[in-house]
């Protein structure tokens, strides 16, 4: 993860310069484009399901209070602990006791950006737990001790070629860059790992709130293996992924795995219920579920309470042509891309997206995308508005903005920008157009040429105009 | 509405819309007073400015049938956002009233005149870029390339990723000039694949972009507005 004390736009340069990171984004970003198009061209019943999908959550979120205790009803009626985190601190404080309490050593988790948001890894660590990533990509990223850069492909940021090298150096011989022989190897590593563990870890995309359900939405099987043979399990999630229903949840499935990656269902779609009950073979002695606050609830009532229907499924993370140019690390926070925006004001506060609220051209391609359709560019609008307003935006650039708008409320000096633009474009424009400018507007004119004022403006040719229309 | 970037930066686009429009019968007034719709107030979020614009803006056009805009971004300004941005009751149901008689350029030839059939003013290829505000803001893609498809002397052509975004984004191409010209190469990539010898689009915010990176590395294809290749005087 890029450091955050680089300014953003730094961060930003340096990954348009990261030849392979710029590669791999391509060609992920693309795919997934064209696989998420195909799977909607192919269903079209996906419309009228993305509406349906945006009114259940709109109506989850009116009586969110109502579905999370039915909720903890539910999950402890079937044996189930659940926890309710404020913060990240208290998800690590609980899962730590949890964690301790068992004699937990090894912890293998399946993919969750809610055990991310909360630093879970390191937490784990210094309590002395071993925390396995196996889910693929999260297992490349905990190998090159990275964060990941995508909400589902935490490893996008990766050629096939670096991870063969880092594989390499890992076993301490040549591996082939074919993502079966890599695959293959990771197998063989976490078998192992599944079934020695004490732990397991993992998220959740819903839970339903009737039945005390987790529902789990993977490919790679890992997420069976984290929720069944370890003897302890914690699932992690956000309040905000609760869903009433079944039916409701059927809703749900049906886009999800479309948004994400274009298949019509993930591969696994998992569903747990509590531990191991008498009379059963497998699943865990002990079930407890953290239900993750750590700012959600207060956005209920906020700006970016659209936000709270997010799926987590990374669609505008593809679309989005910032995102595409800078992949996710330089975003510097667990979420990127421009839902991530909305989320880190979310949980850090408006201040740690002074920056961020403008890394979108707000072209719009992200609500068009999103399976929920959350108006991400409306809410990115408004944070800079909250910024303006709260005097986080720079002093220098409110000044400016504020002359700006009185000059564009009095027409009569607005008409002599052109003239004195006129004479102060004078050495700097040729043939009509601008090449280079000093100061701030070198910024344009450093990699685009910039049109010269017009001899004569439109209004200035307007009174000739008229005439021509009587003649 | 000329817009700012449309009176000090593209006048001949004006003018041209002018006369195409009168000899389509229309009758063209310039209303007085006209600065800019406030949208890079509005986007940066410098509200409280944008809605002192607005309130300047609607009723300068309280006579006007309808309205015709050359940009998608400040039509969108205008029809999405004005409204909200009133807050005394009046002026707002004033400013919904100038929304629904605002129009982009290629809307208001093809939905109020029922208009398509031009002949072109610079014969040859042409490529279409769609400008976001105008294509998922006021769901616009189809009237300019009905346009565009049946201009005679010319040859329209797809432009690959037609709809992704150009890179300008307002005050995003000052803020992030990195991100925003690597957004604007790839573009500008597609677009000289084309074999084009235009690129038209109905945005002065993406014309200047496109046309400035364009110029740039000297390209011999041309950034133009929709009005700049329908023949004025033609039929």
């Amino acid at each position: 993860m890029s450091e955050l004390s680089t300014p953003f736009r730094e961060r930003a340069a340096n990954a348009l310069g990261d030849r392979f990171l710029q590669q791999a984004l391509t060609i992920a970003t693309t795919k997934f484009i064209d696989l998420r198009r195909e799977a909607f061209e192919a269903f079209p019943e996906g419309e009228a399901l993305r509406d349906r999908a945006r009114e259940i959550k709109e109506a989850t979120l009116q009586r969110l209070d109502h579905y999370l205790e039915q909720l903890i009803d539910n999950v402890e009626r079937f044996g189930g602990r659940v926890h309710y985190a404020d913060t990240a601190e208290d998800a690590r404080r609980i899962i730590l006791d949890i964690a301790r309490r068992t004699g937990a050593r090894l912890a293998v988790k399946s993919k969750s950006m809610a055990t991310e948001e909360i630093d879970l890894n390191e937490a784990l660590l210094h309590a002395g737990v071993t925390p396995v990533e196996t889910d693929l990509g999260e297992y490349i990223i905990q190998l090159a001790h990275e964060r990941p850069s995508h909400i589902i492909a935490p490893a996008i940021h990766k050629t096939k070629g670096q991870v063969a090298e880092l594989f390499a150096r890992e076993l301490n011989r040549p591996v082939a860059a074919d993502p079966e022989v890599l695959t293959r190897i990771a197998r063989g590593a976490l078998r192992q790992k599944f079934l020695e563990a004490d732990l397991g870890i993992t998220g959740a995309n819903f839970a339903v709130a009737s039945t005390g359900t987790v529902v789990l939405v993977t490919n790679e099987g890992n997420g069976r293996m984290v929720t069944s043979l370890p003897r302890v399990h914690v699932a992690v999630m956000g309040v905000e992924k609760v869903v009433p229903s079944m039916s409701d949840l059927v809703v749900f499935l049906a886009i999800l795995a479309k948004s994400a990656t274009g298949q019509k269902l993930s591969s696994y779609t998992t569903l747990v219920r509590g531990p191991r009950r008498a009379a059963e073979l497998e699943g865990p002695e002990e079930f407890h579920l953290v239900l993750l606050d750590n700012g959600r609830v207060k956005q209920l009532a906020g700006t970016l309470r659209e936000a709270l229907s997010c799926l987590r499924c990374g669609a505008c993370l593809n679309v989005c042509p910032v995102y595409r140019q800078i992949g996710g690390h330089a975003y510097g926070y667990t979420y990127p891309g421009p839902i991530g925006i909305l989320l880190t004001a979310m949980l850090h506060g408006n201040g740690a997206v002074k920056d961020l609220a403008h890394a979108s051209s707000l072209c719009g391609a992200c609500m068009e995308a999103c399976p929920v359709k959350i108006d991400i560019p409306r809410m990115l609008i408004e944070l800079r508005k909250d910024n303006v307003e709260h005097a986080v935006a720079p002093g220098s650039e409110r000044l400016v903005f504020r002359v700006f708008a009185r000059l564009l409320t009095m027409p009569g000096l607005f008409r002599l920008a052109a003239p004195v633009a006129r004479v102060l474009q004078r050495p700097f424009a040729r043939d009509g157009a601008i090449r280079r400018l000093p100061l701030f507007f070198g910024e344009w004119t450093r990699s685009r040429d910039l049109p010269a004022v017009a001899g004569r403006t439109f209004s200035e040719r307007w009174a000739e105009l008229e005439r021509e229309s009587r003649s | 509405m000329v817009t700012c970037l449309g009176d000090l930066f593209y006048p001949e686009v004006g003018v041209r819309i002018v006369r195409l429009l009168r000899r389509l019968g229309v009758a063209v007034d310039f209303p007085a007073g006209q600065t800019c719709c406030g949208l890079p107030l509005f986007n940066s979020g410098y509200h409280a400015g944008a809605a002192a614009v607005a309130r300047r803006t609607v009723p300068l056009f309280r006579d006007a049938e309808h309205v015709v805009v050359p940009s998608g971004s400040c039509a969108w300004m205008v029809k999405h956002e004005y409204p909200g941005l009133m807050g005394d009751p009046t002026l707002r149901a004033e400013a919904e009233s100038l929304a629904a008689r605002t129009y982009e350029l290629s809307q208001f030839l093809v939905k109020v005149l029922g208009r398509t059939q031009f002949a072109s003013a610079l014969p040859g290829r042409v490529t279409y870029h769609d400008s976001c505000h105008l294509r998922r803001g006021l769901g616009e893609s189809e009237s300019p390339r009905a346009i565009l498809r049946a201009l005679d002397g010319a040859e329209f052509v797809e432009l690959p990723g037609h709809d992704e975004c150009c890179g300008f984004g307002g005050s995003f191409a000052v803020r992030l000039p990195e991100v925003s010209t690597s957004i604007l190469d790839k573009k500008l990539a597609n677009v000289e694949a084309t074999g084009a010898r235009c690129l038209v689009a109905c945005d002065a915010g993406c014309l200047m972009q496109m046309g400035g990176g364009l110029r740039r590395r000297n390209s011999p294809v041309r950034a133009v507005h929709l009005a700049e290749v329908l023949e004025v005087d033609g039929r």
